[in-house]
Formats: structure tokens, C-alpha cells, sequence
């Protein structure tokens, strides 16, 4: 999640719900989200909320990697309370961050089964863990099977040795084939990797060869993220001193093409305009959630939670949240009520991106009033159109914010 | 209304002085009437704050530095726009060193504004005087602008007092400027004076030359009066207050006069004298200089030359040398906000109250929306005028490339005035193109004739005439188009010399030269604020260099746009701006939801701000660095 919260209003101190949000709760799926914001070390062009050990400053009650479960489970009790008795089963979990296997696998465990016990999962529940691939090992990734977790997504970003150094990854290349082998080994239902590109001194040739690396292993599921030089970042100062190129628009797009013509070879297809799947039951049910206007609550420092049209964030700092959280109160900082517009803004921004589309009737008539420009231009696709739907062409993937902007006028 | 009345223009209950002749009754043999020449800040203002304190209407409490420059901007730029006249007593005592007859004098010191674009204002103020004091800074010398002045003051028959200021610097050259001075104006080196107003050393003898040497004003007591308007300004509560000089007969309170040069008449109902806050008088007689009230609320019914006369029995014969002020420079001026275009217009109008020489109409650009055709004496005038339109009505601008008046004439005999490029009519019928030209002086330290050559041959100049004012600085005299001047010339003047050259020039007429006018498309439209009208050697130029510039400050579009700069219908130079190939954020987590639902706000918004040409949105920010480009004219011309 990104470093800057927006600005909203004030979250009751209870973390209470208005009425209205309550009466609904139920009726979408519902997942949790649990952020863990802890690295070994910060990557320059990351703006996510999170801490290494130094910038922690030692262990603090709450806000240390020992003790943080404690509070994610006193926060997933605290969703219990505000929800109330309605029964909200859950179909996804997904620990973010932060790197979540600098925890013990007996802490991700625990939190899985606090969910349990307090919400239930559903049968076949999607319960998937971010990796780091020099931060497990084949027994920490038993002890997360065994734990309930049965998806994993490794964070990859390249297979090339300068590219990584440049993001500041520390893992051995070699080692991704490894942990997905040994994720396999543990059982894990479905394994993901993210590859980042853009890259400074990243050629072509590299690019091409991290794919290649990554398909080798046979991934369920791929991300493929353009680099983005966020504000704030040690990439975006280095890049502001000259010492780094900035990301060309033209590199990224041709990179993104030759991801899907590689990853389209490897029988792989695209349901989000940065995610691909072996076969459609293999895309990530949590993101789709998010995607789908689904409910979720966000557990952990600056995490985001997002129930019948409430949306709201926790405080950033793991120490503040750890001290809400300890004192009994909410931990969100600020929330936003979505207003009809502004859900019908929403699904046009993030189904437009999906490949299964965005129903037609979503769209006011000034943006289906766009539409025939929009398929003469080759961004939208004309069969689907046909069908009701929106759907991206190829073309219309890599100018989807435009298409966006045409379709909301 | 009445108690609002400022403390100014109120009838003052302090007399200027208890032994101090009265306006209205003063002898002309003890009034001299002098004005200080000077470079900008060669202590022009100092030196008047000086004696208003030596001749007791400035107490040294009260003096608020630099007590003659009003306005706001004047004070930042420490340059004088308008000119005032002061009133000052000064008694002369025996034995003086300047060898004046001792006794009581009024000594008016009418203020003159320093810069190339109020020559004509200039000439007025000289005309009100018998004598100019030249003051040149010790450590610098003569500057082009002072120069020019001295050569108007000459022109006007002035007797010259020259002097030098800043005598107690360190870095003074007194021996070095006096011999130049003396050199340029044709006295000993022993006759020019030297002071420093900072420390008032040898301001009083200066009063007592200035005594000695300014003759007496020479008028006819009993003629029907005849008063020339030296300055004219609006002021918010009694409507335009009016600088004059008496030449002849007598202005008297309540008597009704006539402008001569419009036959309008008004009745006067306040007449008085600068000391240095407004003192009413019941008259002002020959060779006195004070203001005058009629109600009037447009500085332009009050006009700079003109002469002042009674409505009954006037004179017959105006003063001579009026001249009605023509805007030298145009541009359009846009509000950023379109919603700013009523405030622009009241905000001109209201300027207009104050500023004969302003003119302006409306016009509609396709790119900027609606404006204002601006027509302006000069840069400096254009710079003012511009940032008094930003400050003191809180408009946000965007102004469109200076160009100078163009005269186009037609095969068949007719001839089309061009104050627009998009005015400049189609080629092919032009049979003449005419251009303003000016009579430039450059004074430099000689190491830079090279620079300033090179450079004048580049801006189409011919030189007319040289001479050293000193062993190592030279004077040299150049006819330049005006357009060149206005475009770069003096960014480029001072960057080469590393700003020891000063500049000044002037007006001397027009000549027929090769010019065509240059249009910039945007994927085949011209986008009317980009034309200009360059002469064809440099049309090459200015077309790459701006073709460049958009190139670089356009978005790419979702398509290919291609940028030309074309004469008519031949294309000189081309540039492409590729189409937009990604435009997607690849993330879009649960967290960053909000973030990107806020950002597609912002954008929406942010397109509200781009203009269309044809299908390619500009963003505002593009317009206003394309215009207010490097190449462009800045300001702050000394």
C-alpha cells in the first residue's frame, strides 16, 4: 500500500459503522487483508509502509516483528465486535507488505486461525502469503502450509543480477527456482511470481530472460508491475540527482508487449491489465475482490479496509497502531463514505482494467457516448462490445488511464 | 466620501515655511526651476531626499526614504515611472562659495522618470526646467539612458549643472568621471561638482550653484495664461491632479480653463503647490510649478504636453510641442482563468485612469480564449503594466510575444496598420512591408565593441557613428529595428558584456524590410498565439527553435502530432510529437483505490485547464513557457 494515506474524515474511535454500512455486511464476499510491515531491508523504488529493524529503533511494545501477531489478532477480534453477529464468511486471506515471512510461520498461522474462529472460511478459501525468496526456506514453507496457507507469491522482480541490485533486491536469482520447488514440494495449491521491468540498465534481453526465468518455474500465476518512480522514494531522489534513469514510457510499453506475447506462448492469460493465470480459477480471488467492489478489512499498520462502501485506513506508524490497537481503540486514522458516483467511478476505473470487462450499462451516457471512438481508436474491443461489455484490447491495456478518462468524461 | 479624504490634498494648516514667498505671489527672479538627470541608481533619489531635508519641507524624522517615488513598484524597482515637483525654500547665505546673490529663493525640483520608454515624458518634464543637474555616480560614470537624457536637456536649452555623487566610495573615480563628464558636455573639469547625497557633503553648495547658475524663469505677467501639463496622475479620491508649469499670466482657483489640444474645458477647483505634501494656493503665477484639480477622472483628459489656458480670453497659441503617445509594443494579454476576463477588462480600465499611453481592445484568440490587444510605450511599460494588472488585481496572466506595429502595403496602393500578426494579410498581394526603427546608444568599456558589433550585425543594425567618451569607454550609435530590440537585444547586450553596456534608444521613423510572417501548426492548425511576423533570415530560426520548444512542452497525444512552422503555405521547419504509448498505472491494489479514484478527479479537473487545437490538448503551462520564453523579452532593463 502506498506510504501517503489520503486525506478523508475522521474514523469514530470505535471503529464503529454507520447503520446503513452494517445492514449490508454479508452480502459481498469478504476477505481480510493482513499488512506486516517489516523488511530486512528497504528497496529503493518501494513507497510501501514499511520498517526494517533500524527504523524501528528496537523493539517497542507491539510494533516489534515478536509481538506484532498479538495486535493483528486483537485487531481482527476488534472487526468481530464492529461487524457484529451478522455472518460474514471469509473467502480470501492475503498477507501483504512488508516482507509477512519475516514473521514466524507459527505467527501467520495463528492469525489465520484467529480469522477462522471469529469469521469461518469458506471451503476452498484463498489464503495467500507474499515472499521474499531469501526469506523462506522449504521448512518455514511447510510450517506455512501446514499453518492453512495454500497460496504464495514470490517476489521475484527479475532474474538478472544488475537489474536486482539496482531495486535493491538482495536475493540470488538462483534461488527463485528453489523456493517455488519447494513451496510445490510443501503443497501449496498455487504459487505466484511479480516481476518488475522498466528497470534502469535493464536491455530488452533482460527482460526477456526474466520471463523466461520465471515461466521456466511453471508459476499458477504472474504479475508483471511497470517500475514506477514513486515520490518520496530513494529511487525517485536518485533519479532527481541524475545518478538513475528515469522510466521511458516507450521501454515500458514495449516491455509490457513482449510479457504478454511470452507469457500468451506459456498458455498464460491476462484477467488484469498487470496479472496473468494458467487457467482462469488460478487468478488471484483477493485482488479480484478488490477489484470487484468486494469487502475487506485491512489488518495493520496504514492498511486499508473497504466494507459496504465505507473505506477506511489505519494509522501508518506500527508503533501508534500498536498503541490504538493495545488501548482498545480503532486503529483507523480517517475514512471516506463512497457515495453512489463515486462507486460507479470506482468499478468504471477498476473493471475497465479486468478482462472480463466492464458491463456497458455501468457507464452514464456521456461515456457510452465515447464508446465508438474508443473502438475505432483500437483500444476496446468490438466483439465484447457486442456482448455488453468493455474489454481492453491490447493496445487499449497500455492506454487504459486514458480510456478511463474517456469512458467517465 | 469626506472623510475618507486622504491626509494628501487636504488643506494643510501648516504653511510651507513661516518666511517663504507664497505660490500665486512669487517673483520670478527667485524662482528656479531645475531637474535631476540620472541613471537608475546612480542617487537620484537620495539626492532629492537631500535637500527636501536641507530646505526644511522633510523633517529628518519624517523623511520616509526615497520620498518621490510613490508607487509600490516604483519603490521595489527603485525606478521613477511618473515625475513629481517640489516646491522648496532656500535661503542663500552671504559669502557663498557658489557666488549667488543671497537671499530668498523657491527652488522647484520638478522629478523626471528615468527609462527609454517615457521619453516623451521625459521631454515634458525638461521643458518645465531651466536647468538640469547631471548627476553621475563617481564610481561608474555616464550610462547610456543618462546620456540620452542630457542630449534631450541639451535639446531643450537647459543649462546643465553636472555633478558627481558618490564621492565617499571606495571604489569612486572622481578624477576619471569629471574628465568624462567634462569631456561629453563641454566644461572644465573644475566645474563639475561633487557630492554624496548618502552623507549630504556638498549638498548645500549644490543648492546655492543651483541658485547661481538655473536662470530666473522669463514669462509675460499680464498674457493670458498659458501652462504646460508636465505630469498627470489619477488619484482615487479627487479624480486626475494635474503637473503644470506656469509660463504665462496666472492660473487662479475656480477659474475655468481649456486643454488646447481638445478645446475641453473644465472648472478648476483646486490649484496648488508640491511641498512635498499638496498645499492649496489661490494662484500660480509665472514660472511657478504646482498642480492643479478639475475633476476629471481620466488622466487621458489631462494630457502629458498639452498647454493649459482660460476658458475666457485664453490664449490663442498653445506651447507647442504636444504630442499624442503611440503605443510602440503590442501583446495580447489573457487571463489564465477564463472567468478572470471581466476582472481583466475593469482592471485595464481602471489602469487607463492613470496611464495615457496605455491602450488596449478586445480580442479572441483560438488557443487563449478572449484577451486584450495591448499596446504599450516599451517593455518597461508592458513589464508595469503587466505586473500592476498581477498584484494589485490578483489576475493570473499569460501574455503573448511582443511584436512592434507593422505597416503592410498592398499592390493595389492600400495599406493594412499590424499590431496582430494574425492581422498581417495574406502573401502574394504584399508589395511593402515597413518597420519601426530606433536610433540605439550603447555605452560600454571599449573591450566589448567586438561583442556589441557582432551582435548589432546580427540584429540587423547599421552602425551610424562612434566615440570614445573616455580612454577605455566608448559610445556607439546603431539604427536597429525596434522588433529586434523588443525580441532579445537586451538580455544579449548585457549577457555578452557581462551588463557593463547601457542601452537606450528612440524612435526615428520606419523602413520597408524583408519580413514574413511565421505561423506554428499544430497538426495543421495555426495556433494564432505562436505567429509571428521576423524578418526571412531569422524566420528559420525562430520556427526551429519554437517547433523545438513545443515538442518538448506538449504531452504526447494518443495519436501522432506533427508541428510545423510554415511561411504561408511552405513549411521551413518540422518537428513530431510521437503518440503516447502507455498511459496505465501498472498497480492498483486495495490500498491505492482511493489514491487513484483522487487522481482521475485531479486529472478531470486538470483537463479543464487545457486548451484545444483541433484534437491536441495543450496544457496552459505549455502556452505560458512557449511565450515567456528564453528567447522572449524579460524585463528589469536597466
Amino acid at each position: 500500500m502506498p506510504s501517503t494515506l489520503p486525506e478523508g474524515e475522521p474514523a469514530p474511535a470505535d471503529g464503529s459503522l454507520p447503520e446503513a454500512a452494517l445492514e449490508r455486511v454479508g452480502t459481498r464476499p469478504f476477505g481480510f487483508y493482513v499488512h506486516v510491515p517489516f523488511c530486512t531491508v528497504r528497496c529503493g523504488y518501494c513507497d510501501f509502509n514499511t520498517y526494517t529493524a533500524s527504523d524501528l529503533g528496537g523493539a517497542v511494545a507491539g510494533a516489534s516483528r515478536s509481538t506484532y501477531a498479538d495486535v493483528a489478532v486483537a485487531e481482527i477480534r476488534q472487526a468481530r465486535k464492529v461487524l457484529g453477529d451478522v455472518d460474514v464468511p471469509v473467502q480470501t486471506v492475503f498477507f501483504g507488505g512488508g516482507t509477512p515471512t519475516l514473521l514466524a510461520p507459527a505467527d501467520l498461522a495463528r492469525i489465520v486461525a484467529v480469522v477462522d474462529d471469529e469469521f469461518g472460511l469458506v471451503e476452498g478459501a484463498e489464503v495467500t502469503t507474499e515472499s521474499n525468496p531469501d526469506s523462506v526456506d522449504a521448512a518455514a514453507l511447510a510450517g506455512l502450509r501446514e499453518g492453512g496457507l495454500n497460496r504464495v507469491s514470490f517476489g521475484m522482480q527479475s532474474s538478472v543480477p544488475h537489474v536486482l541490485r539496482v531495486l535493491d533486491r538482495t536475493h540470488d536469482p538462483d534461488r527463485v527456482p528453489l523456493v517455488v520447488r519447494w513451496a510445490r514440494e510443501a503443497g501449496f495449491d498455487q504459487v505466484s511470481v511479480d516481476l518488475i521491468y522498466g528497470t534502469a540498465g535493464e536491455s530488452m534481453t533482460d527482460w526477456s530472460d526474466s520471463l523466461a526465468s520465471a515461466l521456466a518455474c511453471q508459476p499458477d500465476h504472474l504479475s508483471a508491475y511497470a517500475l514506477i518512480v514513486e515520490e518520496g522514494t530513494a529511487l525517485a531522489r536518485q533519479v532527481r540527482r541524475g545518478e538513475v534513469a528515469m522510466t521511458d514510457d516507450d521501454d515500458l510499453a514495449d516491455k509490457y508487449l513482449a510479457a504478454d506475447e511470452a507469457l500468451k506462448a506459456a498458455g498464460m492469460g491476462w484477467y488484469e491489465v498487470s496479472n496473468w493465470a494458467r487457467a482462469p480459477e488460478a487468478a488471484c480471488r483477493h485482488n479480484l475482490l478488490y477489484w470487484t467492489g468486494g469487502d475487506w478489512w485491512g489488518v495493520g499498520p496504514g492498511a486499508h479496509s473497504h466494507v459496504s462502501g465505507v473505506r477506511w485506513w489505519n494509522v501508518k506508524h506500527p508503533t501508534a497502531y500498536a498503541g490504538r490497537v493495545g488501548r482498545g481503540l480503532s486503529p483507523a486514522h480517517g475514512r471516506e463514505l463512497l457515495h453512489q458516483e463515486d462507486r460507479r467511478v470506482e468499478r468504471v476505473l477498476l473493471e475497465t482494467r479486468l478482462h472480463q470487462g466492464l458491463p456497458v450499462d455501468v457507464l452514464d451516457p456521456v461515456g457510452r457516448a465515447a464508446l465508438p471512438s474508443l473502438v475505432d481508436r483500437g483500444l476496446v474491443g468490438a466483439g465484447a462490445l457486442e456482448r455488453g461489455r468493455v474489454v481492453l484490447t491490447t493496445h487499449g491495456r497500455l492506454l487504459a488511464d486514458a480510456v478511463v478518462r474517456d469512458l467517465l468524461g | 466620501m469626506m472623510e475618507a479624504t486622504p491626509a494628501s490634498y487636504r488643506e494643510s494648516s501648516v504653511p510651507i515655511s513661516t518666511s517663504a514667498p507664497a505660490p500665486g505671489t512669487t517673483d520670478p527672479a527667485i524662482i528656479r526651476n531645475f531637474c535631476i538627470i540620472a541613471h537608475i541608481d546612480h542617487g537620484k533619489s537620495t539626492l532629492a531626499d537631500r535637500m527636501l531635508q536641507l530646505t526644511g519641507v522633510v523633517s529628518e524624522r519624517n523623511a520616509r526614504a526615497q520620498y518621490l517615488d510613490r508607487m509600490d513598484i516604483e519603490r521595489e524597482r527603485g525606478i521613477t515611472i511618473k515625475s513629481q515637483a517640489v516646491r522648496m525654500p532656500w535661503t542663500v547665505a552671504e559669502d557663498n562659495a557658489a557666488a549667488a546673490d543671497p537671499g530668498s529663493y523657491v527652488l522647484n525640483m520638478i522629478d523626471t522618470p528615468g527609462h527609454v520608454d517615457f521619453t516623451y515624458e521625459v521631454s515634458r518634464s525638461l521643458e518645465a526646467c531651466e536647468a538640469a543637474v547631471l548627476l553621475v555616480d563617481a564610481a561608474q560614470g555616464i550610462e547610456a539612458q543618462t546620456l540620452a537624457n542630457l542630449y534631450l536637456a541639451l535639446g531643450a536649452d537647459l543649462h546643465v549643472i553636472p555633478v558627481l555623487n558618490k564621492i565617499d566610495l571606495p571604489s569612486a573615480q572622481p578624477e576619471k568621471y569629471a574628465a568624462e563628464l567634462a569631456h561629453i558636455i563641454g566644461c572644465d573639469v573644475s566645474e563639475v561638482l561633487r557630492v554624496s547625497a548618502k552623507t549630504g557633503l556638498g549638498v548645500a553648495n549644490l543648492l546655492d550653484e543651483i541658485v547661481a547658475q538655473t536662470p530666473a524663469p522669463t514669462g509675460t505677467a499680464d498674457a493670458p495664461p498659458r501652462a504646460l501639463i508636465f505630469d498627470s496622475v489619477y488619484d482615487t479620491y479627487r479624480g486626475v491632479v494635474t503637473y503644470v508649469r506656469v509660463i504665462d499670466g496666472k492660473l487662479t482657483h475656480r477659474d475655468k480653463i481649456k486643454m488646447m489640444s481638445t478645446g475641453a474645458t473644465h472648472e478648476m477647483l483646486e490649484v496648488g503647490v508640491i511641498s512635498p505634501e499638496p498645499v492649496k494656493a489661490s494662484d500660480l503665477g509665472v514660472g511657478e510649478v504646482g498642480y492643479l484639480i478639475t475633476g476629471v477622472k481620466d488622466v487621458r483628459q489631462s494630457r502629458v504636453g498639452d498647454t493649459v489656458t482660460s476658458q475666457h480670453h485664453g490664449a490663442t497659441e498653445a506651447l507647442g510641442g504636444y504630442k499624442h503617445p503611440n503605443p510602440m509594443v503590442y501583446s495580447g494579454l489573457y487571463p489564465i482563468d477564463g472567468d478572470d476576463y471581466p476582472t481583466l477588462r475593469d482592471a485595464l480600465e481602471r489602469l487607463q485612469l492613470n496611464d495615457a499611453a496605455l491602450a488596449y481592445e478586445p480580442e479572441t484568440s483560438g488557443a487563449l480564449g478572449f484577451g486584450f490587444r495591448c499596446g504599450f510605450l516599451g517593455l518597461l511599460h508592458m513589464e508595469i503594466v503587466r505586473e500592476r494588472l498581477e498584484r494589485e488585481f490578483d489576475l493570473d496572466l499569460i501574455s503573448t510575444a511582443p511584436n512592434v506595429v507593422y505597416t503592410v502595403l498592398m499592390e493595389d496602393g492600400s495599406e493594412v496598420v499590424v499590431t496582430n500578426p494574425s492581422e498581417y494579410p495574406n502573401a502574394g498581394k504584399i508589395a511593402e512591408v515597413r518597420e519601426p526603427i530606433v536610433k540605439a546608444t550603447i555605452l560600454s568599456p571599449s573591450d566589448y565593441i567586438g561583442v556589441i558589433m557582432e551582435l548589432c550585425q546580427s540584429k540587423r543594425g547599421q552602425l551610424e557613428g562612434m566615440d570614445y567618451l573616455s580612454a577605455d569607454r566608448v559610445e556607439m550609435r546603431y539604427t536597429l529595428p525596434l522588433a529586434e530590440i523588443v525580441f532579445d537585444f537586451f538580455d544579449q547586450l548585457k549577457s555578452r558584456t557581462k551588463g557593463y553596456a547601457s542601452l537606450d534608444y528612440e524612435p526615428t521613423g520606419s523602413q520597408a524590410s524583408d519580413l514574413v510572417k511565421v505561423d506554428i501548426l499544430l497538426q495543421g492548425e495555426t495556433v494564432d498565439a505562436f505567429s509571428a511576423i521576423v524578418h526571412r533570415d531569422h524566420a528559420y530560426g525562430y520556427g526551429v527553435s519554437l517547433a523545438g520548444k513545443l515538442r518538448e512542452l506538449i504531452p504526447r497525444q494518443q495519436f501522432e502530432v506533427p508541428i510545423q512552422a510554415a511561411i504561408g503555405a511552405r513549411v521551413i521547419a518540422r518537428e513530431t510529437i510521437r503518440a503516447i504509448r502507455k498511459d496505465v498505472l501498472a498497480k492498483c491494489y486495495g490500498g491505492d483505490i482511493t489514491r487513484k479514484r483522487k487522481l482521475l478527479e485531479k486529472q478531470k479537473e486538470g483537463k479543464k485547464r487545457m486548451k484545444m487545437v483541433g484534437r491536441v490538448e495543450v496544457p496552459q503551462e505549455a502556452f505560458i513557457a512557449a511565450l515567456s520564453s528564453d528567447g522572449g523579452p524579460t524585463d528589469k532593463r536597466k
